[in-house]
């Protein structure tokens, strides 16, 4: 049984609010910085894929070439994204271990599905992508680089899936035995409807990222006259690729959109800074100054209707707004109060507690996360003063003025991505592949753009999130480590040294391959052009297909 | 969903308990002899060439190697929630540093050879060096903490305290004794990463190598058994204060613990478990002869059969407990108290079952394909090597 203990040292331990504002302010740090690698790992090691298998089926030398060229900058850039990774992996424990101990029995099973599934396959492929060039048949490496390129999309469904739990925390119970969220529905963890929405969005992101890189660096190529061959056949594919990614990245968006409007209502009301419960179907605010203190939008312009469709995809169900999200707050917190004094009484009596008490914990146990919002405030959550409880509530709306600019330049950039792809398309399509010099130019200084919307997207979806880590279940300010501020400054410190020279390295090592060009072999590619153009022209007694069931591979 | 229940509790407790050794092993085994290639670097190549083939022998695989390690925290974070928040969080500063060396590791790796210039390469040389030994002693000292207790305790939450200041933490890990585990842990690590460069290179750097490796293929025997001896007569163990039910809620704090005179009386109890020490010392011990005879293939699998068994040994000789609290000893977290949930634990090995043999099957295709020793012409010849 329990041994003679201390109170709990809620005050001094979890509630130190440096402690849990550097163990943001490093978690978003080094999250951010990872995910500058991942959606061009992603997206390149399709669009790599995409490319060698044209090499494959045609033979044409060239496109070995591009696959090669494009390959080494996807190595330059996978090398920091795993190193970024392991950092991730590791932080929940190191920093976020009340999390790690709530949460792990759901959370971590993605986690660790993700290495079994999908990242033991892309990293044991990578080496021989780039090392099995002359110990595999063309065709086996074709399948070492789909390889590589299915283990990036299955890595990034689980991780998915993961944070699609901590939105929207399906198929899992509170133990009062173990102090602990557990795993009921392993399917409903898996088929989370935010999960999967978050999952294709975020692949396409990635697509439309490595389509924007390769387009802009062959543009710059073409603008500089060098490679030209390559560089067109470069845009030629990113741009129908990118095409492709760009619709589906805004439309998957909208399917996101929809599935926070019954998971998530106070991120999509933030989003939409609505203050107050529209009439339905609610407006969507194209611009305005969202104001806190007022719990208004000044200078808003409005357009009718569009929300409601967006959210709801109906004219008649409501939006709820941000007011009267406090007060649905408010009454689960009360709700949840009445769960953890139960709790109490479970935990003070394991063996033989009333049934009564575990039917009324069972009963309130959905809202024990909301009671333990006032932590914040008070010990013992029991304590809290009506003053405590208001307070509470109004913590649960999130930052609105930063999501609301973020959202909106997020969407800005999607839409520009899906313009730039369909003018590309069309020059490459029907315009024999020729580029005037203001789109080239564009397409180069469009480069950081991706990056840019793909983090305002992160920034949304974990900011909007707040105050919680899981939505609805555990407060962030109780998901912390016991640490101590200096821990958490060396870290800090350690980690921005280690990362801004890893930037700046790999920038460097970047601009430096880009800036080199690829490989071309000039005489191999001249002499395949001229056996291609006489077995087009000539029959030699065969016709012009007969050679090519002869001799497939070339 | 009933399924689950196919497989008892306690039976599934014991097959995580498993298969966390098999991932630890496994990461020992692959990733292991990266680390020791990277401890050994700056003294088995003296020339850049020479250098670039001891980082070609592991430049196609490290990666791969690396994700048991990955999968190993995974593993931990899904299979035992209540360890993986203890320790990574308690060992913050030593976890830090092995990140440090792994973040820097991977990406030494990929640009040291993409500059010319001497200090470019020279840096990345000693990156690597770091990125190999620190982890391999930080592992061992880890290892070395483990066995004695480490100074935690669950509040009633279960929120783990771990107090103290930052370096006043990393410091007390720094302890005689489990310096002397992460000299094993080092010395064990070089020896394979020597197996490794003996079998894969030829000339020089096999020489040298296998030079070092006759040297830490003594050590590392000779402070195991030293290791072993402490541990039995210098350092107290853990066991239960009364009877345990092994499919019980997982709360550690349900269990009563007390101190024990000595680790040792788990071979009192079961002695079949001898076998674990003496399997690691046979391993060893042939790994040395192995390697002062020049059998390239035999010395890696006896290094291999030398690191199954110092880690079984931790393993067997401290079961059921994972994660012994010398401050608070209820709070110690155990096999039969630490786990997921049955239906989670159940989940996973559905998903190990299913994927474990394909990832040994396709690593085991990709050494296969690699097979062969790495040359100076090979590394001149391929524009894509380190």
């Amino acid at each position: 049984m329990l041994a003679p203990r201390r109170r709990p040292r809620y005050r001094e331990t979890p509630m130190e609010l440096d402690v849990v504002e550097l163990s943001r302010l490093q978690f978003a740090m080094t999250a951010m910085f990872h995910f500058l690698f991942v959606p061009l790992t992603l997206g390149l090691s399709a669009l790599v894929a995409i490319m060698e298998t044209v090499y494959v089926m045609t033979g044409r030398p060239i496109w070995r070439q591009m696959t090669k060229f494009w390959g080494m900058l996807f190595g330059i850039n996978f090398a920091i994204g795993v190193a970024t990774g392991i950092t991730m992996e590791f932080q929940f424990g190191m920093n976020w271990s009340y999390y790690s101990h709530y949460v792990g029995d759901v959370f971590g099973a993605p986690l660790a599905i993700e290495g079994l599934m999908a990242f033991f396959l892309e990293a044991t492929f990578v080496g021989l992508f780039f090392f099995g060039w002359d110990r595999l048949k063309p065709v086996q490496h074709l399948m070492v680089t789909w390889l590589v390129a299915i283990g990036s999309n299955f890595s990034a469904l689980w991780i998915l899936i993961a944070n699609g739990w901590m939105q929207n925390p399906v198929g899992a119970e509170f133990n009062p035995d173990t102090m602990r969220m557990e795993m009921t529905s392993f399917t409903e963890v898996l088929f989370n409807e935010v999960a999967q929405a978050k999952f294709v969005h975020t692949v396409s992101a990635g697509y439309v990222t490595a389509s924007v890189f390769v387009l802009g660096v062959s543009a710059w190529y073409l603008l500089k006259g060098r490679h030209t061959r390559l560089a067109r056949r470069s845009i030629t594919v990113a741009a129908s690729f990118g095409l492709a990614s760009a619709l589906s990245v805004v439309v998957l968006g909208d399917e996101s959109g929809y599935s926070a409007s019954h998971t998530q209502k106070m991120k999509l009301a933030s989003i939409e800074a609505m203050w107050e419960t529209h009439p339905a179907p609610a407006p969507f605010t194209a611009f305005g100054l969202p104001d806190r203190a007022a719990r208004e939008t000044h200078y808003a312009i409005e357009i009718p209707w569009v929300m409601g469709l967006i959210g709801t995809r109906s004219t008649t169900e409501i939006i709820p707004g941000i007011d009267e999200l406090v007060a649905e707050a408010d009454a689960r917190i009360r709700s949840g109060l009445i769960a953890y004094d139960a709790l109490m009484t479970l935990r003070a009596d394991r063996a033989d507690a009333p049934q009564v008490i575990r039917d009324r914990f069972e009963r309130h146990s959905a809202d024990l996360g909301f009671a333990m919002l006032l932590k914040r405030y008070v010990d013992d959550p029991r304590d809290a003063t009506e003053a405590d409880i208001a307070m509470a509530a109004d913590d649960t709306v999130p930052g609105v003025a930063p999501i609301f600019w973020a959202f909106r330049i997020m969407v800005a950039l999607g839409f520009a991505f899906i313009a730039m792809m369909v003018y590309f398309f069309w020059r490459s399509s029907f315009r024999q592949q020729s580029y005037p010099r203001w789109a080239l130019r564009i397409a180069v200084a469009m480069i950081p753009a991706p990056w840019i919307a793909a983090e305002m997207g992160w920034f949304v979806a974990e900011y909007g999130r707040q105050p919680w880590t899981v939505d609805g279940v555990l407060p962030t300010a109780l998901s912390v480590s016991h640490l101590g501020v200096s821990d958490l400054l060396f870290s800090l410190a350690g980690f921005f040294l280690f990362y801004t020279v890893l930037f700046v390295v790999e920038m460097g090592l970047m601009l430096k391959y880009i800036r080199k060009g690829p490989f071309e072999d000039v005489e191999e590619t001249e002499a395949w052009e001229a056996r291609h153009e006489h077995r087009l022209s000539t029959h030699d007694g065969r016709g012009p297909f007969a050679d090519a069931a002869i001799n497939p591979a070339e | 969903m009933i399924l689950h229940e196919l497989i008892d509790y306690d039976v599934l407790r014991v097959i995580w308990w498993l298969l966390l050794g098999v991932l630890l092993i496994g990461f020992a085994m692959t990733d292991g002899f990266d680390m020791g290639v990277g401890a050994l670097l700056p003294f088995v190549g003296r020339t850049d060439v020479e250098r670039r083939v001891a980082i070609n022998t592991v430049g196609p695989v490290w990666e791969g190697n690396q994700v048991w390690f990955i999968l190993g925290g995974g593993a931990i974070f899904a299979a035992w929630p209540p360890l993986y928040a203890v320790s990574f969080s308690g060992f913050y500063l030593a976890m830090f540093l092995i990140l440090a060396a792994l973040i820097v590791r991977p990406v030494a790796f990929k640009y040291r050879s993409k500059r010319d210039g001497t200090a470019w390469r020279t840096t990345w040389d000693w990156a690597l060096f770091a990125g190999g030994a620190v982890p391999a002693l930080v592992f061992g000292v880890a290892v070395g903490n483990v066995l004695q207790g480490v100074p935690f305790e669950l509040t009633p939450e279960l929120f783990s305290l771990y107090p103290g200041g930052a370096l006043a933490k990393l410091f007390g890990l720094l302890n005689p004794f489990a310096l002397l585990c992460g000299a094993v842990s080092l010395s064990m690590l070089v020896t394979h990463g020597a197996a490794w460069l003996a079998l894969k290179t030829e000339g020089v750097v096999a020489a040298r190598a296998r030079a070092i490796g006759s040297v830490t293929g003594l050590l590392t025997p000779a402070g195991f058994v030293l290791a072993g001896l402490w541990l039995s007569v210098g350092i107290e163990g853990y066991a239960f204060a009364g009877e345990v039910a092994t499919d019980g809620p997982s709360n550690p704090l349900y269990n009563d613990v007390v101190r024990t005179a000595s680790w040792m009386t788990a071979y009192a109890e079961r002695p079949w478990i001898a076998i674990a020490p003496l399997l690691g010392l046979a391993g060893m011990g042939m790994a040395w002869l192995g390697m002062r005879a020049g059998r390239e293939v035999s010395t890696l699998l006896w290094s291999k059969l030398g690191i199954f068994g110092a880690i079984s040994t931790v393993g067997l000789t401290m079961f059921p407990f994972l994660l012994p609290s010398s401050r608070h000893p209820n709070s110690s977290l155990s096999v039969w108290d630490s786990s997921s949930s049955h239906l989670t634990l159940f989940t996973m090995l559905v998903a190990t079952v299913i994927f474990m043999p394909l990832i040994l099957l396709y690593t085991a295709w990709v050494y296969r394909v690699l097979w062969g020793k790495v040359t100076e012409a090979d590394v001149a010849d391929n524009s894509h090597s380190y």
